[in-house]
């Protein structure tokens, strides 16, 4: 093995270095024509990724992406989009960062949060194909998680608000739904969430 | 597997010049402690004595001057810890001034300093990397204990007018330290034309091993140790002497003098040359740091649509070292804070590397990057977002 590979090797895996030398079904073609298209994440940030999905009777026929950002944003998105290739649109809503990680063979503790926006603009490009159809989302809710236990305060009402603006700090968001304000247990996990989804949603 | 390695992060570390290296070798006999009174003790303190004058000389100081530390962030942290010295506080002088630029050695002590009650102000710079003076004029005062403004800046290379920023200085009776880390080597350091009372060196970017530092107090200027409990350094830092790096220090030094001009016009050529050639070959991009005010072998450059970290590492698939402008790749998400100091904003600061030539940089190593480096963007920015 050379040094070169090494080196290579404490940082990332074998499959983050193939991932990111040949990344898979990128988005290259401009006249693509999908059924649902996902962005999330800003070049300000550091990362942006977009998701375009064809849909075949509820399942993903195929998916192409473009990425801005690091090698681990890259091979996440890669890898994510080898894995979802003919699942149901369920199955595919909820793939979440720890099984795109895992099957990547890990990432280094400080790359995780690359391997969000995957799962997020692939869930945006779902929502945008049940929106263009006129469908409900019969998704969203399975998968939201209570973080503040007192009031009922889900992950994705958090997003929500996050996504549209209406909150950027911990203050706001408990002024608007009283999250963290009986036993506050939640507060950490929510500051943290609020931090993660302003990175992918924020300027 | 890379065809060839083509070293450009000299600002980051140099590799060891051969020379120095047999210096090196050679020291490891020396093994007497130097603080002995026997004949290998002896031998030694002589060796480190020589190397303290060839420091010394690199930057026109006496030797006396010279203070051997374990790197340039314990000569900076060194002068910080004066400001907790009451010859330097006399009189109600509890600010320090420092810029916006700064190595994380002297600006992550902001906040033990403020707890400790100094007031701590940072200057500006401009989209070139130079301190505002303006605002360093009106900052000064007859409070301010100590200044310290980097003399050239490791991620874009600046140089800033060192000389010029002494005098005002010492005109509002504060000590003056410049972090001249980045600066030797590169430019010529003259301690008594710029007038400074400290100034910080690094025996790794000047083809020095690691673990070698250097101080520069001027003869007279208020003093206390940071490492206590030893005589050694004329009780201004404890610690057994290095003999070994002190020795690389001093060799590394004299290869400087002798050297270093000749050797900065090489390199400014080649930098050009890359400079040059990357602009020629890939479009959006936005070079940053002063044109002319710059150190020889740093070009930092941003590209547009194009991530750092993946650049890197593309480059370094070809056997090419370089260094991004962006933090990322260390575990934080901010983009580079020099960068954004200067007003190149996020989305390109994100997508800026830096090369740093050197010594060993051939004309041969410039037109490989040349040749490598405009693909990787293209492929970059064809599975971009933008």
């Amino acid at each position: 093995m050379s040094d070169k590979q090494t080196i290579f090797n404490w940082v990332y895996t074998e499959k983050v270095k193939d991932h990111f030398m040949n990344p898979k079904n990128i988005l290259e073609d401009d006249d693509y024509q999908e059924d649902g298209k996902g962005l999330v994440g800003s070049m300000a940030c550091g990362d942006q990724m977009l998701v375009a999905i064809k849909v075949e009777n509820d399942r993903i026929a195929d998916i192409k992406w473009r990425t801005y950002g690091c090698a681990s944003a890259i091979a996440s998105t890669s890898m994510m989009s080898e894995m979802v290739k003919g699942m149901s649109l369920e199955e595919a809503y909820s793939l979440t960062p720890q099984m795109i990680t895992s099957e990547l063979g890990g990432l280094p503790e400080h790359k995780f949060h690359c391997s969000v926006l995957g799962d997020k603009a692939l869930r945006a490009a779902v929502d945008d194909y049940l929106e263009r159809q006129g469908r409900d989302n019969p998704y969203k809710r399975q998968t939201a998680k209570i973080v503040c236990e007192c009031k009922g305060i889900t992950d994705q009402q958090i997003e929500e608000l996050v996504r549209d603006g209406s909150v950027t700090t911990l203050g706001q968001l408990q002024e608007l739904t009283g999250l963290g304000t009986v036993c506050g247990g939640c507060k950490d996990q929510a500051d943290q969430m609020l931090h993660d989804f302003l990175h992918i949603y924020g300027k | 597997m890379a065809i060839r390695t083509v070293y450009m992060d000299n600002n980051a570390t140099t590799p060891v010049d051969p020379r120095v290296a047999k210096v090196v070798t050679d020291s490891l006999d020396l093994y007497g402690n130097p603080s002995s009174m026997h004949t290998l003790g002896r031998d030694a303190h002589r060796e480190i004595e020589r190397a303290r004058a060839l420091t010394a000389d690199m930057i026109q100081a006496q030797p006396r001057e010279i203070v051997f530390t374990g790197c340039g962030s314990e000569s900076n942290n060194t002068v910080i810890n004066l400001l907790f010295l009451p010859k330097v506080t006399d009189g109600g002088r509890n600010k320090f001034i420092s810029t916006v630029i700064e190595h994380p050695s002297i600006y992550e002590l902001d906040e033990m300093l403020t707890q400790r009650g100094i007031e701590v102000v940072r200057i500006g710079v401009d989209e070139l990397g130079k301190i505002r003076m303006g605002e360093l004029k009106k900052a000064l005062d007859e409070k301010t204990a100590l200044v310290s403004v980097m003399a050239a800046n490791n991620e874009i290379g600046t140089i800033q007018d060192i000389a010029g920023i002494s005098t005002m200085v010492h005109d509002a009776g504060a000590l003056m330290h410049t972090d001249a880390v980045q600066a030797a080597g590169k430019i010529e350091i003259d301690v008594r034309k710029w007038g400074v009372d400290y100034l910080s060196l690094s025996g790794h970017k000047i083809y020095a091993p690691k673990g070698i530092g250097a101080l520069y107090i001027r003869e007279g200027a208020p003093f206390g140790p940071f490492l206590l409990g030893g005589h050694q350094e004329d009780a201004r830092r404890a610690g057994t002497y290095n003999t070994t790096g002190i020795m690389a220090m001093g060799a590394a030094s004299e290869m400087v003098c002798r050297e270093g001009r000749a050797e900065t016009q090489r390199i400014a050529r080649l930098r050009d040359r890359l400079e040059q050639g990357i602009k020629d070959r890939v479009d959006r991009i936005r070079v940053n740091g002063h044109p002319t005010d710059r150190v020889a072998g740093t070009t930092n450059i941003s590209f547009y649509g194009a991530e750092g970290e993946s650049i890197l590492l593309y480059l370094d698939m070809e056997g090419i070292q370089v260094s991004t402008g962006s933090a990322c790749a260390t575990g934080s998400l901010e983009p580079s804070y020099v960068l954004m100091e200067t007003g190149v904003g996020a989305e390109l600061a994100h997508g800026s590397i830096r090369f740093s030539l050197g010594r060993y940089t051939t004309e041969e190593d410039v037109e490989y990057v040349i040749e490598k480096l405009p693909p990787i963007i293209e492929r970059l920015r064809r599975m971009s977002t933008l």
